[in-house]
């Protein structure tokens, strides 16, 4: 009498080797359906690490900023509005900030020129000197105690000494960055005195923030307000991973893998339909041949499981998620070199293991039972 | 070798593989503490509200930050120009005006 573990080896010995009989249809099948893992574990583990890390880094965003609408547009916002924000009660600082955007025509990038506040002393710099982001001193060859060259549209020249290059480390918040002091600023941007971007407040109580946004309301009606928790639920909806064009990307793949892998595993050949009428009619039980295409089933789909996943591990956290670069990149001249912190979500690994193991699996099934329960005389036939 | 052998072998030098994973994840916690609280660091004391991963817009490099019209950047009905515009959403909070139809004896 062989033992139930010796019984399922010689099954998968005879899976392994009716596999072996169509081995380039199997390994075509394994291929593709490695690959739809591969994607979509990838689409999950770089959604999943992107979300987790802007939620990190976001997390100390300024509470509330207020911005001046013009004609609905983002506007310049007058200095009094400062002072009307700094008499709410509940408002503990209030600063205007200065930022904008410059296209530099020498490589076709977008930088986002910024005035430190007057918290950041260690990002502090004096007039003619300048903080760059790493993308902005990568893609202009720029390096510390370098000369920073801005021509603006109007011909206004802006020079500063480059004081230091921001870490890599915070790439994905300040790639793009140029902090100069607002003195250069305001000459580089011919902005007059008097007038800001926006404004950041900080609020002594976090639960009063919506209190506060309804006095600053009243106060200022053209502003338009921004809590972090509005940062938060524009990151949110971005990450979604439901939402990213990945995924629809992929969903158009899945449905021609979900087609070809249903039509493979439903639909049996006559071949395969004899070949079960001989193993019946040579003594196989019902239960053998079921657990026999279990296996099958089994070991293709967890193998292409397993294996999809773990590349896309590597492909996301080993390789910055290489293959998505062209996708994020979009226009952007400016990619920021970031790494992303490795994690795995288990519920979304074990929905992803539900999504492509177990209907593969069950799709083997269902014909083979009706074959397996009929007349081996029939079948062969 | 026998071929379910090979293929358990296979299906468990995988499964160990995944773990692995895990366990790099697991170990990596450290290490990205310290790189994401610098991170925070910067982005507190400059008061940062996006990530630069679309820098050819100013409604992709801020998008926390965008305007009313973000979505229709030139004018009403106005085409997205960049590619990021697929991925990145008008903001949920964009405060939005109302359109009244008055009858016309009360607008008089």
């Amino acid at each position: 009498m062989t033992s139930p573990f010796a019984r399922q080896r010689y099954l998968i010995d005879y899976t392994l080797a009716a596999l072996g009989r169509r081995r380039g249809k199997n390994a075509g099948l394994l291929a593709i359906y490695t690959l739809v893992v591969f994607v979509l574990a990838s689409a999950m583990l770089f959604a999943s690490a992107i979300r987790f890390e802007s939620t990190a880094v976001l997390a100390d965003a300024p509470e509330l900023t207020v911005q001046e609408l013009v004609m609905g547009r983002h506007g310049l916002l007058p200095a009094d509005h400062l002072d009307k924000l700094s008499a709410i009660r509940g408002v503990a600082t209030v600063e205007g900030r200065l930022w904008g955007y410059f296209y530099d025509r020498a490589n076709g990038a977008n930088y986002t020129l910024m005035v430190p506040g007057r918290d950041a002393a260690e990002y502090s710099v004096g007039p003619g000197e300048a903080i760059i982001g790493e993308g902005l001193a990568r893609s202009r060859g720029f390096k510390e105690g370098g000369a920073l060259l801005l021509v603006s549209q109007t011909g206004k020249l802006l020079k500063a000494r480059i004081k230091s290059v921001l870490s890599n480390d915070s790439a994905l918040v300040s790639s793009d960055l140029a902090l100069i002091s607002e003195v250069d600023y305001r000459r580089f941007f011919e902005l007059p005195d008097g007038v800001y971007t926006d404004a950041a407040v900080s609020i002594r109580n976090p639960r009063e923030i919506a209190k506060i946004v309804e006095k600053a309301t009243l106060a200022l009606p053209s502003a338009r307000f921004v809590t972090r928790s509005d940062i938060a639920r524009t990151y949110e909806s971005l990450f979604d991973w439901r939402e990213g064009l990945l995924v629809a990307l992929a969903a158009a793949a899945i449905l021609a893998f979900a087609i070809f892998a249903a039509e493979k595993a439903s639909g049996l050949s006559a071949e395969e339909a004899r070949e079960i009428g001989i193993l019946k009619a040579i003594g196989w039980d019902t239960t053998d041949i079921i657990a026999m295409k279990l296996w099958e089933g089994g070991l293709v789909s967890l193998g292409a499981f397993l294996l999809g996943t773990v590349l896309a591990y590597i492909h996301v956290f080993l390789f910055a998620a290489g293959l998505f670069e062209p996708v994020l990149k979009g226009w952007s001249v400016l990619y920021p070199d970031f790494a992303l912190a490795p994690r795995i979500d288990a519920l979304q690994l074990a929905t992803l293991f539900v999504l492509t193991v177990i209907p593969y699996t069950a799709a083997t099934l269902v014909p083979i039972w009706r074959t397996a329960v009929t007349d081996p005389d029939e079948v062969m036939r | 070798m026998r071929r379910s052998s090979l293929a358990l072998a296979l299906v468990a030098g995988l499964t160990v593989a995944l773990l692995g994973a895990f366990l790099h994840a697991a170990s990596s916690v450290g290490e990205t503490a310290a790189r994401l609280e610098e991170t925070r660091h910067l982005v507190a004391r400059l008061g940062l509200s996006d990530l630069t991963l679309f820098t050819e817009a100013r409604y992709t490099r801020h998008p926390a930050m965008a305007d009313l019209h973000t979505p229709f950047q030139d004018h009403p009905m106005a085409f997205e120009h960049f590619p990021s515009g697929t991925l990145v959403p008008p903001p949920a909070h964009l405060p939005g005006g109302e359109l009244r139809i008055v009858p016309a004896e009360d607008a008089r």
